[in-house]
């Protein structure tokens, strides 16, 4: 093994960081949802400026809600990406709906970022959180779509590249060799999202943890008794 | 039959004189905190009127309650597919601006100006930005309103109305107008809890009191677009939504909610109802006009032994049914049919009736001259100045039949009274008039009682809350004994 800095340095940033980031992630959410569920909340502020919110929003949620989904199915079935992606036109298509969901995001997010800074009554809700949260995922959706555009077809070589270094991660045998040979704006994106996940629990990012799956199965009115309050009616 | 006990309210109309001294008790109590300033859980508004937020009453912008749809009941702000594409932003919900911003000024100006020619001013600032603002709107900022062309004439419940009814209301010196105080109705069937992504929202199983678990809150908002009555808000600070809780703290302890204690015109009645939980359900989907005998039929007769028997066994205290049997909202809602819930249309079966006011001068008019004596006695209520569509629009789902009922009985009692008192109506035909209206002359004694001579405790008969069967008493007070106490202790502190 060689001693080179720059090495080291890949070291630090694809195997420290990445363990140090999911440890914080988990520990820090857990922690912040035992001790402080107070501050769970999605800090609405539609209620403040219900007009421009609507075109920030729904971009930004709908775009990045289909990128996440899209990185999530490549690490979870390379195989059967691959095998879909072997017939261009299917290739194509995969990729443009990426691409067509990244921008959204960026739009989506730059029109939330706009509307922050435009309407006086948003800087009472705006913390520095939200500021360093802002930077860092334009970022990263920069870095994506620079990706996109200039070292095409990343649907293709995530699986073969990102997917094995990824699973060694995992397994807990982290193996570099694929992410080091990498050009850095490839690098940028994935140390950016390290970030986003380190970060992740002290912000208002914490919602998404939240998303309330019980709603589509529970009956429509709730009853709790004084007694009995852990057993919540549904009636 | 499922006997539960519910908290239920009665505000007898004819007799609030506007004061507003219920919205400031509770503000003072509840929503002097940051980003509860523009909430009013208690509000009294001018009828006819805009209300607070504007419009409040307008379901084709709000989409808030229940409708009946196939058969069922669906609430029409949200479902469940709905609500995935409606979290991110959510079309129905109002905004600051529907409510207004709120603002104080800097007084500190007064006493700090430089001498100077000029008087110095306190300009109002924002409480939201701290920024000087130009105040376009505020609480009550319609009243006394009556016929105004920016306030009045928008009033969603003049559907229906002739054009001569709407000109009745609005002429120049026939102006006419009411107050209307609202609370959180805490709804047998409320369309806040069924909406609640979260499942934050519940109805307290003892008595029925509605509330927003503070910790579940997820500020997803989706109530504030459910309540028809628009009686839940959004804390912007917090990022929770909060609501009126029914003073539970007070009830808890034997006092009258903070609004109703303070009450100058004694217009508010608190008691327990017992109710059929297993009929709601087939009540809230009946036609129009047959709800609010469906929501009376509700309502269990608690001297009844099969219903007291089910009570017990349902878990309800032994001294709740006893309060039960005393409670004056029963007498109003069920015994003398005279308190009416508002907008039931909506169908989340309010628990806060209201009794229907009288028009101010019952005059009818005959040519150039007033007159206030026609051959029928009755006859007045139909040609009342407030028509009795508005009224019917308000608390009759849109028909006059309860409302006529109502305002007749109110009237045969004045009748009767009047006999009683001065003399000038001779009994026989007081007690005719008393027949007509479906009114004996003991209901009638009954009525002039609660409403004119009632004390503190014939108005509110509070239930013992029984919190000794409570989560604290599960817990080992030994353990507790050098802490800060039970429950919530985390400061509502907004996340970052």
């Amino acid at each position: 093994m060689a001693n080179s800095n720059p090495f080291f340095l890949d070291q630090v940033l694809f195997i420290v960081l990445p363990y140090v980031s999911f440890a914080l992630f988990l520990l820090i959410s857990i922690r912040r949802y035992i001790r402080e569920t107070f501050t769970f909340s999605s800090l609405s502020s539609q209620f403040l400026e219900n007009k421009h919110h609507f075109w920030g929003l729904i971009p930004f949620h709908y775009g990045i809600i289909t990128i996440l989904t899209g990185h999530l199915i490549g690490f979870l079935i390379p195989r059967e990406v691959l095998l879909w992606n072997s017939i261009p036109f299917r290739l194509y298509v995969l990729e443009l709906t990426a691409f067509v969901a990244a921008v959204l995001t960026l739009t989506g997010l730059i029109s939330i970022i706009i509307r922050r800074i435009s309407v006086p009554k948003m800087k009472m809700v705006t913390s520095v959180a939200d500021w360093i949260l802002f930077g860092i995922f334009i970022f990263q959706i920069v870095t994506g779509i620079y990706m996109a555009i200039f070292h095409s077809w990343g649907s293709s070589w995530f699986a073969v590249t990102a997917v094995p270094y990824l699973v060694s991660l995992f397994t807990l045998s982290p193996d570099i060799t694929f992410i080091t040979a990498m050009p850095w704006m490839v690098k940028f994106h994935i140390i950016s999202a390290y970030l986003i996940i380190a970060f992740f629990p002290f912000t208002r990012l914490v919602h998404a943890l939240v998303i309330p799956n019980p709603y589509l199965w529970r009956k429509p009115q709730v009853v709790r008794w004084y007694g009995k309050w852990k057993s919540v009616r549904h009636v | 039959m499922n006997v539960r006990s519910q908290i239920a309210m009665v505000f007898h109309l004819d007799k609030c004189i506007g004061c507003h001294t219920c919205s400031i008790a509770c503000k003072n109590i509840w929503t002097d905190r940051r980003g509860t300033e523009y909430m009013w859980w208690n509000n009294v508004e001018t009828k006819p009127g805009t209300g607070f937020p504007t419009q409040w009453e307008n379901q084709e912008k709000y989409r808030g309650g229940w409708k009946v749809e196939d058969e069922k009941l669906k609430l029409r702000s949200t479902s469940k597919a709905r609500i995935v594409t409606e979290i991110f932003h959510n079309p129905s919900q109002p905004s600051m601006d529907d409510y207004y911003e709120p603002w104080t000024y800097k007084y500190d100006e007064l006493f700090n100006a430089p001498e100077g020619p000029d008087q110095p001013t306190a300009r109002p600032v924002s409480m939201v930005t701290g920024e000087y603002i130009n105040v376009e709107a505020g609480p009550n900022w319609d009243d006394d309103l009556g016929g105004s062309p920016v306030y009045a004439e928008n009033d969603p419940n003049l559907k229906g109305l002739s054009e001569e009814q709407k000109q009745q209301l609005f002429a120049i010196e026939r102006l006419v107008m009411f107050y209307f105080p609202r609370i959180c109705n805490h709804c047998l069937n409320p369309s806040c809890v069924a909406a609640c992504p979260s499942g934050a929202l519940y109805k307290r199983g003892e008595d029925g009191i509605v509330l927003i678990d503070q910790k579940r809150c997820r500020g997803w908002r989706a109530c504030i677009a459910a309540c028809p009555y628009k009686k839940t808000f959004y804390n912007w600070s917090t990022g929770k939504s909060e609501k009126c809780i029914l003073c539970y703290p007070r009830l808890e302890t034997g006092q009258a909610p903070a609004c109703f204690h303070s009450c100058v015109g004694r217009i508010r009645y608190l008691g327990v109802l017992l109710y059929d939980a297993d009929r709601l359900e087939e009540v809230a989907k009946l036609p129009d006009d047959q709800l609010i005998d469906g929501q009376r039929s509700l309502v269990l007769n608690p001297i009844d032994p099969a219903v007291i028997e089910a009570a017990l066994q349902n878990g309800i205290h032994e001294s709740v049914v006893e309060s039960a049997q005393k409670s004056p909202v029963y007498k109003f809602v069920k015994e003398w049919k005279i308190a009416l819930p508002p907008h039931i249309e909506y169908r989340t079966l309010p628990m806060l009736f209201y009794v229907p006011p009288m028009s101010p001068v019952m005059a009818s008019r005959n040519d150039d001259t007033i007159q206030s004596v026609s051959d029928e006695f009755f006859h007045d209520i139909e040609d009342a100045r407030v028509p009795l569509q508005f009224l019917a629009n308000l608390f009759g789902a849109g028909h006059q039949a309860k409302i006529i009922y109502a305002l007749k009985k109110q009237k045969a009692i004045r009748a009767y009274r009047r006999a009683v008192t001065v003399g000038d109506i001779d009994k026989n035909s007081a007690e005719k008039i008393l027949r007509e209206a479906d009114c004996t002359p003991d209901e009638a004694d009954a009525i002039y009682k609660l409403t004119s001579l009632c004390t503190f405790e014939d108005r509110f008969v509070i239930p013992p809350m029984h919190r000794e069967e409570a989560i604290e008493m599960m817990k080992d007070p030994q353990y507790h004994k050098s802490s800060v106490g039970f429950g919530f202790v985390e400061g509502p502190q907004r996340g970052l």
